[in-house]
C-alpha cells in the first residue's frame, strides 16, 4: 500500500499516523506539502489530525482551500480512498468531501479521553477488520467534534449505511453521557457516498500500540492494508 | 530622568550605578532596557547569592543552570532538554493568555537547545475554592494551558493542582517543558565572530506585553486589573511552524548561537547572547520585521510579543536559512551584527538612539544579600496529641472528596495528553512516562512540592519537595537523574520572606546532593505579593528520570485479587503540617514529617529494585493524606477494593491512616513474593509490613461500614465538576 499523508501547517499527528501505517506495515508514507498542487499515485491519502492554520476562523476552513486541496478532492472523486482523522475530518467536511459540519464541543471545553465507539459498518476498506456492532475503545482529543448535520442528511446518512462509528458506552449504548461531544445521534465518524472517504473525531492512531494502553485502532490500518495493498 | 527611572522599577541607588557604568544620563531607550535587564525577573539580584548553593553537577549533566534550559544525558547519544518557568503575575491579570504564553515561553526554551518538546507539565496554585475569583482563573488558566499546547502539539502529561487561600490574589502558574535533543546537537546562545549576522525570526513584532518583565518583578495592589496591557497575547500556531522551522535549520551548521525572545524580548536575548559571548552588538532596528506602524526605539526593544527568535548565523548561511523560514511563511530578517566593541549599540535610520556598556547590563547587574530572618521552628504533634473528630472511614471519603486529593480528571481532559503517540503513563499516577519515540525507554516525569510543609519549616519543606519528586519518579521504576526548580515566593524585602527563600534553598540543596539528583535549571518569581501578604513559600521541582526497559514500569494500579498490599517504610503517626489536621481537624499547627534523606535514598533504592526485577504488580509512593489515602487511590485506579488488616495498638488508628511519614510506598506482589519481600527488607533494616489484601469492590476493616469503592469513586470524581458548576 502507498499511502500519502497531507501535512499542513500546525498538522501535529501526521507523524503519529504515519508510525501506525508503518506498524500496519503500510510501507513507507509519503508526505504530502499542502503548497503542492499535485498528487502522485497513491492508494491511500489521510487528512490528519492537529489544528492546520491555527484553526484560525473555523476548524478546516482555511486547509480546505490549500492547494493540494484540489488535487486531493480530483483523487477522491476518482476512487482513492481518504482517511480524515480530526482536524482532517474538519477539513474534508469544509472541503465538501462529506456532508454535515464540526461544530464546538457542547460543553464548550476541549476534551482528550478514551471513550467506546460501535461499528456501525463493517463492509469499508476502513473497517473490514472489526466486526458489525462491535465495540471498541479509541481515543478523542478535540475542541470542536460537535457534528451536525440536518435531519435529512442525517437519515440518508443512516438509511445508506453511511454512519461509520457512534459514541456508545462500554455496553453499547449510544447514550448521552457516553456523547463526549454532544454530536447529532452520537455520530463519530461517516463515508461518503461510495464508502471511500472516511472522517472521524477519534484518533485510531493513539490506541494502534500496547504500550500506549490499546491496541482497538490498529485493525483500521490493516484493513487498510489488506483492501490496499 | 531618575523619576522616570523610579517607575521603571530602577531604585535611586541602581539609577546612580547605572549613570557611573555609562558616564552619563541614560537616553529614555537605554533606560528602558536597563531597567528591564535589571528587573528581579532578569537578574535575580535578590536569589542570585543564595541559588549558588545547588548542587548542578553529575557525570549525565550536560548543561547545568545558565542556559535556556538544563540538558542531561539519557544513553543511545541522546539528551533530555527541560526548564520549568513562572507565569505567576500575567495569569492572575489574564489567566487565558498568561497561562498560554507561559507555556509558549517555556517551549520556546527547550527547543531553542536543539530539543523537540515532548511534554509538558504544569504546577498550578489557585485561592481558596469558594474565593470568587477561583473559578474564573481555573477555568482561564486551564484553557489557556491547553488551548497553546494542543494547538502546537506537544502532549501535556502530568503536574499538580493547589487550592490554598494563601494564594486568593497570587496565584501560581508554573509550566515546564520537556524535549529530546542529539547530545552532540545542543545549541546555546554565546554569540561569536564579530561581523557574524544577527538574524530575527519568527513572528512580527507589535506593542504587546512591554515591559513586561518589570510588572512581573512588582507586588499587586488593588490596581492589579490596569497591568493588564502588560499581558502578552499567544500564538500557538505561529510557534509550531517556528519549532519545525528552527529544527529544520538546526539540522544543518548555519547556526552559531540562538536565544529566544522571552522577557523583556529583544533587549535580554540581544544583550544575553553578546555577553555570554563577551562580544558586541549592533542592531538596525527599522530593520525588525513589525505588525504596527510607528513603533520607537523604546517599544520595539521592550516588546514581549511572543513566538520570536535571535540568532547569529555562519556568514554565508543567510540565504540557505532564509529559503527555510519561507517554506514555514515565517518572517527572516537580517536585524544587525556581531562587534568586537562589548557595547549594544541600537540603530534607527542610521542614528544611533542607544549606546551601552554590555558587562554592567547583564553580569554587573545589582546582587543583593537581603536581610532575612529565619522561620520559628514549630513543635511536633504526635497523633495522640489530636483527638479525631471524626472516623476513619468519614475522614477517608472526605479528604478524597475534598479540595486538595478530589481527581483533577477535569484539568487534564482539556490537555491533549496523547498527541505524539508516546504517552505510556497518563496523568493520574504517581509520574508521567513519556516514550523515547521509536525505542523501549522513556523519561518519567513530574512536578512537585507542599507548600503547608514550607510555611511550617523551610528547610524541611525544601528538602521534602526534592524527595518527592525523587520518590514519585522512583515509584514508576525511574531512575530519578536531575530536576528543574520554579522558586515561587513572596515580597523578598520583607526579612520573613527572604528567610523562607533561604530555608527552602538549604533545604533543597540537601536533598539534591544526598539523592544525586542536581538542579539543571530553574526560575525564581518573587514579589507574589498582594496588599502586603505574601504567599506560602512554594520551591515548585520538576523531576526527570529514565527508565530503561519500559517492561518493567510500576503502575499504581490494584491489579488482582488476592495480593497482599506491602507497606514499606516507618509509620510513626506524624499529623504535624498534615492534610488530616488541616481538612478534618481545621488545625494548620506542628512541625512537617521529619525527612532523614539516607532512609529516603535506602527505601527508594530498595522499591526501585523490587520494580525493576518485576516482583510488583503495582507501586504507589505515599504522600498528602497517608497511607489510607495511597491505597484508596490504588483501588480506585485498579477498580479493586481491599480488605485492611488492623492497625496496629501501639499508635492512634488515625496515627497510622492519615500521618504522612516520609519515605514510604506501597507494593502489591503475589502472596509468595510478598512475603519474600518484606523478609528481603527487614534484612536490610527497611520497616515492610502488610496492611491488606486486595480484593471485592469496598475499603472493608474500619470501624463502621464498608465503603463502596462506588461512593468513593462518587466523592473524588465529582469534586471538581461540582466546583465548575458542573454536574456530569
Amino acid at each position: 500500500m502507498k499511502a500519502g499523508v497531507v501535512v499542513f501547517p500546525d498538522s501535529n499527528c501526521d507523524r503519529d499516523v504515519m508510525v501506525a501505517l508503518r506498524a500496519a506495515s503500510g510501507g513507507e508514507p509519503v508526505v504530502l506539502w499542502h503548497k503542492e498542487s499535485s498528487v502522485p499515485p497513491l492508494d491511500l491519502i489521510v487528512l490528519p489530525g492537529g489544528f492546520s492554520y491555527g484553526d484560525y476562523l473555523r476548524p478546516g476552513a482555511m486547509a480546505a482551500h490549500s492547494p493540494i486541496m484540489r488535487a486531493v478532492k480530483e483523487r477522491a472523486t476518482a476512487g482513492t480512498p481518504v482517511l480524515a482523522i480530526c482536524n482532517g475530518f474538519q477539513v474534508a467536511c469544509e472541503a465538501g468531501l462529506l456532508p454535515g459540519a464540526l461544530l464546538r464541543n457542547a460543553s464548550l471545553k476541549y476534551v482528550c479521553r478514551d471513550v467506546h465507539l460501535r461499528v456501525e459498518q463493517s463492509q469499508t476498506v476502513f473497517t473490514a477488520r472489526y466486526a458489525q456492532g462491535q465495540v471498541v475503545r479509541i481515543p478523542v482529543g478535540h475542541h470542536d467534534g460537535n457534528y451536525v448535520a440536518d435531519a435529512a442528511t442525517l437519515d440518508r446518512l443512516e438509511g445508506e449505511g453511511r454512519v461509520a462509528f457512534r459514541y456508545v458506552t462500554p455496553e453499547g449504548e449510544p447514550t448521552a453521557g457516553a456523547n463526549p461531544n454532544g454530536s447529532a445521534r452520537n455520530i463519530a465518524g461517516v463515508f461518503n457516498e461510495t464508502r471511500t472517504v472516511l472522517g472521524l473525531m477519534p484518533h485510531p492512531e493513539r490506541l494502534a500500540d500496547i504500550r500506549l494502553g490499546g491496541t482497538d485502532g490498529r485493525a483500521m490500518f490493516e484493513s487498510l492494508v489488506e483492501a490496499l495493498a | 530622568m531618575a523619576q522616570v527611572a523610579r517607575e521603571l522599577g530602577l531604585s535611586a541607588d541602581e539609577y546612580r550605578v547605572l549613570v557611573d557604568a555609562i558616564g552619563r544620563e541614560p537616553t529614555m531607550t537605554e533606560l528602558g532596557v536597563a531597567s528591564a535587564m535589571w528587573s528581579e525577573h532578569c537578574s535575580y539580584k535578590s536569589s542570585r547569592v543564595w541559588l549558588r548553593q545547588f548542587p548542578t553537577q553529575a557525570p549525565w549533566v550536560i548543561q547545568g543552570p545558565g542556559e535556556n534550559a538544563g540538558v542531561i544525558a539519557i544513553g543511545d547519544g541522546l539528551a533530555a532538554v527541560f526548564k520549568m518557568e513562572s507565569h505567576n503575575h500575567p495569569s492572575y491579570i489574564e489567566p487565558y493568555q498568561g497561562a498560554a504564553t507561559g507555556v509558549g515561553g517555556i517551549l520556546r526554551d527547550v527547543f531553542t537547545m536543539g530539543a523537540r518538546p515532548i511534554a509538558n507539565l504544569n504546577a498550578l496554585h489557585f485561592g481558596a475554592p469558594d474565593h470568587p475569583k477561583s473559578r474564573h482563573l481555573v477555568a482561564g488558566v486551564v484553557a489557556g494551558i491547553g488551548g497553546y499546547g494542543n494547538c502546537i502539539g506537544v502532549p501535556t502529561v502530568g503536574g499538580l493542582t493547589v487550592f490554598d487561600g494563601g494564594y486568593d490574589d497570587n496565584i501560581l502558574v508554573n509550566a515546564m517543558t520537556v524535549g529530546l535533543a542529539r547530545a552532540d546537537r545542543i545549541f546555546t546562545s554565546a554569540a561569536a565572530g564579530i561581523g557574524n549576522p544577527v538574524v530575527y525570526v519568527g513572528a512580527k513584532t507589535g506593542r504587546d506585553g512591554i515591559h513586561g518583565a518589570t510588572m512581573a518583578s512588582a507586588a499587586f495592589d488593588d490596581q492589579a486589573a490596569a497591568k493588564r496591557p502588560t499581558v502578552q497575547v499567544g500564538d500557538p500556531f505561529t510557534e509550531k511552524l517556528l519549532l519545525e522551522a528552527c529544527l529544520e535549520l538546526m539540522a544543518t551548521d548555519a547556526i552559531i548561537s540562538i536565544q529566544d525572545m522571552g522577557a523583556a524580548g529583544l533587549t535580554s536575548s540581544s544583550v544575553e547572547m553578546a555577553s555570554k559571548g563577551n562580544v558586541g552588538i549592533e542592531l538596525e532596528l527599522d530593520r525588525v520585521p513589525m505588525r504596527e506602524t510607528g513603533m520607537n526605539a523604546y517599544e520595539i526593544m521592550l516588546s514581549e510579543s511572543q513566538e520570536r527568535m535571535l540568532m547569529v548565523l555562519r556568514p554565508g548561511a543567510e540565504d540557505r536559512a532564509r529559503a527555510i523560514f519561507d517554506k514555514w511563511d515565517l518572517d527572516f530578517a537580517v536585524i544587525g551584527r556581531i562587534t568586537g566593541t562589548g557595547r549594544l549599540v541600537l540603530r534607527v535610520a542610521g542614528e544611533t538612539v542607544a549606546d551601552l556598556p554590555l558587562a554592567p547590563l547583564a553580569d554587573a547587574a545589582p546582587v543583593y544579600r537581603r536581610p532575612w530572618v529565619a522561620t520559628p521552628p514549630r513543635a511536633i504533634l504526635a497523633a495522640e496529641d489530636v483527638v479525631a473528630p471524626v472516623g476513619d472511614g468519614e475522614a477517608l471519603v472526605r479528604l478524597m472528596g475534598g479540595a486538595h486529593l478530589a481527581s483533577r480528571r477535569w484539568v487534564w481532559e482539556q490537555y491533549d495528553h496523547m498527541v505524539m503517540a508516546d504517552t505510556v503513563q497518563r496523568p493520574g499516577g504517581d509520574a508521567a512516562v513519556v516514550r523515547i519515540h521509536g525505542t523501549g525507554r522513556a523519561l518519567a516525569l513530574t512536578a512537585d512540592v507542599t507548600p503547608r510543609y514550607c510555611l511550617a519549616d523551610p528547610y524541611v519543606g525544601g528538602a521534602q519537595a526534592v524527595a518527592e519528586a525523587w520518590r514519585n519518579l522512583t515509584a514508576v521504576g525511574a531512575q530519578p537523574l536531575a530536576i528543574t526548580d520554579c522558586m515561587n515566593f513572596g515580597n523578598p524585602e520583607r526579612p520573613e520572606v527572604m528567610g523562607q527563600f533561604a530555608g527552602c534553598v538549604e533545604g533543597m540543596a540537601a536533598a539534591c546532593e544526598a539523592l544525586r539528583f542536581p538542579v539543571v535549571s530553574g526560575n525564581v518569581s518573587l514579589y507574589n505579593e498582594t496588599n502586603g501578604v505574601s504567599i506560602p513559600p512554594t520551591p515548585t521541582v520538576g523531576g526527570v528520570g529514565l527508565i530503561d526497559d519500559l517492561d518493567a514500569m510500576a503502575i499504581i494500579a490494584f491489579k488482582r485479587a488476592g495480593e497482599p498490599v506491602v507497606l514499606i517504610g516507618a509509620t510513626r503517626g506524624h499529623v504535624g503540617a498534615t492534610l488530616w489536621l488541616g481538612a478534618i481537624c481545621a488545625r494548620d499547627d506542628g512541625a512537617p514529617p521529619a525527612l532523614d534523606l539516607a532512609v529516603e535514598l535506602r527505601h527508594g533504592d530498595f522499591v526501585r529494585g523490587l520494580i525493576r526485577g518485576r516482583r510488583v504488580s503495582a507501586c504507589h509512593d505515599l504522600s498528602d493524606g497517608g497511607l489510607l489515602v495511597g491505597i484508596a487511590e490504588m483501588a480506585l485506579a485498579g477498580d479493586l477494593g481491599v480488605a485492611l488488616a488492623p492497625a496496629p495498638e501501639d499508635l492512634p488508628s488515625h496515627g497510622w491512616w492519615f500521618a504522612e511519614d516520609q519515605s514510604r510506598y506501597l507494593v502489591t506482589a503475589t502472596p509468595g513474593e510478598a512475603k519474600a519481600i518484606v523478609a528481603e527488607a527487614e534484612n536490610q533494616g527497611i520497616p515492610a509490613c502488610v496492611v491488606g489484601t486486595v480484593g471485592g469492590d469496598a475499603l472493608t476493616g474500619l470501624d463502621g461500614e464498608p465503603i463502596s469503592l462506588k461512593s468513593l469513586r462518587n466523592a473524588h470524581e465529582g469534586w471538581f465538576p461540582a466546583l465548575m458548576g458542573e454536574n456530569d
